[in-house]
């Protein structure tokens, strides 16, 4: 992504963004070595374009590069051929009908710049160079279909392999009683990370297997429960999240300053918020209405002394289970 | 005039629609075009997004600091309009980019935007808080 992300304007028009895919970032990351074919066949520039031919037909190919050693003199190809049957000089050498003036691709340059230079020049082939200048390969636009197609599954399966090992941890793990437990600090005040431990705890759910609809109960009871410990409490306090096979246990406890009147603070729209918290788009007394009707069981428990311990429950039974 | 009255009688829409009816300027990359959304809500109060939004659905606010997003990632929103032509705290949208969440910017207002996509046919998911989940 550009430099220019934060500058007035937009980061990217919406033509540009529409057109920006994963199949491009790949084809910035790929590089032309990992895509190319490398077991290359090649002419030598003393052979008869005869001999050339019996090769085209033999390796059904319609082009190849020129070489001795190593190094890339150029590069014959179909047309060439037609070329030299046309002349009815087909006995004359592969050196003089070949293209020694060539377009090549460097093995460490990125796919992109081997795909401009396709339309660019709209050749078929290039052969690809080393740091030595010794042809190492030959890439086709296939070879890029092919190499970035590949790239794409890849990623699949390791995200697939991710999600595997972390949905499998109960059944690899033996125990009378596993549990996974997530602990986040949350600081008074600290509206610039709000939210960010219930994300955090989402992302967990669902990595573990969570349907989207449990991990969407348990994130909105999280989210409310952090936002109230950021904009009522003394010091900020504690989320912690027990997941069990078949549960998931979400605590919040602080330090103070407590609640006076727990049946008046679960009405729905009572705010003791002040005005710049709702300016932030917060304090509107749906907090904890919202998290009575996502999980299945909630206990409030609050003293003026010694602060409030918010617990909720999410059960996992058969219709709703780590999948 | 097209009354909608609920969800049966609505249509998807895709984001570049929603971009074209708004009159939107993307924000974000990585925003595919043809992703659909079921459904809109607009607010500037997040426990009442929380309270009532449903999934795969646009969320219209005043509001452009980062609690919008997460929030919205929260409450699986795919994308978010910021009304009045609001231009986001830098942080509201690098953490839109990181988490792969199409923001746009609109000059319209709330009551504009919404009166627009609903127009077009695009659902109210504005439901009254108690019944919220019942769908879920």
């Amino acid at each position: 992504m550009s430099a220019n992300m934060f500058s007035d304007k937009p980061a990217v028009t919406d033509d540009e963004a529409a057109k920006i895919t994963r199949v491009e970032e790949l084809a910035y990351e790929l590089s032309v070595g990992e895509v190319m074919t490398s077991k290359v066949f090649s002419l030598r520039p003393n052979q008869t374009m005869r001999e050339a031919l019996d090769e085209f037909k033999q390796h059904r190919i319609s082009g190849a590069p020129v070489e001795v050693d190593g190094k890339l003199l150029g590069i014959l190809s179909i047309e060439d051929m037609i070329r030299s049957l046309r002349d009815g000089r087909i006995d004359l050498t592969v050196a003089d009908y070949m293209t020694a003036d060539v377009i090549t691709a460097r093995k460490e340059d990125p796919v992109i710049e081997a795909l401009k230079l396709f339309v660019k020049s709209r050749v078929g082939r290039l052969p690809v160079l080393d740091s030595d200048d010794k042809l190492v390969g030959i890439l086709t636009k296939s070879d890029i279909t092919n190499g970035l197609l590949k790239a794409l599954q890849n990623d699949y399966e390791a995200e697939e392999l991710i999600r595997y090992r972390a949905s499998h941890l109960f059944e690899d793990i033996v125990s009378d009683r596993s549990t996974l437990t997530l602990r986040y600090n949350v600081k008074r005040n600290d509206f610039s990370h709000g939210g960010a431990a219930s994300n955090n705890i989402k992302k967990a759910l669902l990595r573990l297997g969570a349907t989207p609809q449990i991990a969407r109960r348990c994130g909105i009871a999280v989210y409310e429960a952090e936002m109230n410990l950021i904009i009522h409490t003394n010091h900020g306090g504690v989320l912690r999240v027990e997941i069990e096979p078949d549960r998931i246990t979400m605590e919040a406890y602080d330090d103070g300053p407590g609640i006076p009147d727990i049946s008046l603070a679960m009405q729905p729209g009572y705010s003791t918020a002040p005005q710049e918290i709702r300016e932030k788009g917060f304090g509107a007394g749906m907090g904890l209405v919202n998290i009575k009707s996502c999980v299945d069981e909630m206990n409030l428990a609050s003293s003026l002394d010694r602060g409030t311990n918010l617990y909720m429950v999410m059960h996992l039974d058969k219709t709703r289970h780590f999948s | 005039m097209m009354v909608i009255t609920g969800h049966s009688q609505g249509k998807a829409m895709k984001i570049s629609e929603i971009l074209e009816i708004s009159q939107g300027s993307l924000l974000t990359p990585y925003a595919n075009p043809d992703i659909e959304i079921l459904g809109g809500f607009a607010g500037d109060l997040m426990s009442d997004v929380l309270a009532s939004i449903q999934p795969e659905s646009v969320l219209i606010t005043g509001l452009s600091n980062p609690q919008v997003i997460r929030t919205a990632l929260i409450a699986d929103v795919r994308v978010v309009i910021f009304a009045r032509g609001k231009q986001p705290a830098q942080e509201t949208i690098k953490l839109a980019i990181e988490e792969k969440l199409p923001v746009i910017s609109s000059d319209l207002g709330l009551y504009e935007i919404s009166g627009r996509l609903l127009q077009h046919g695009l659902p109210s998911f504005e439901k009254r808080m108690l019944h919220a989940f019942d769908s879920d």
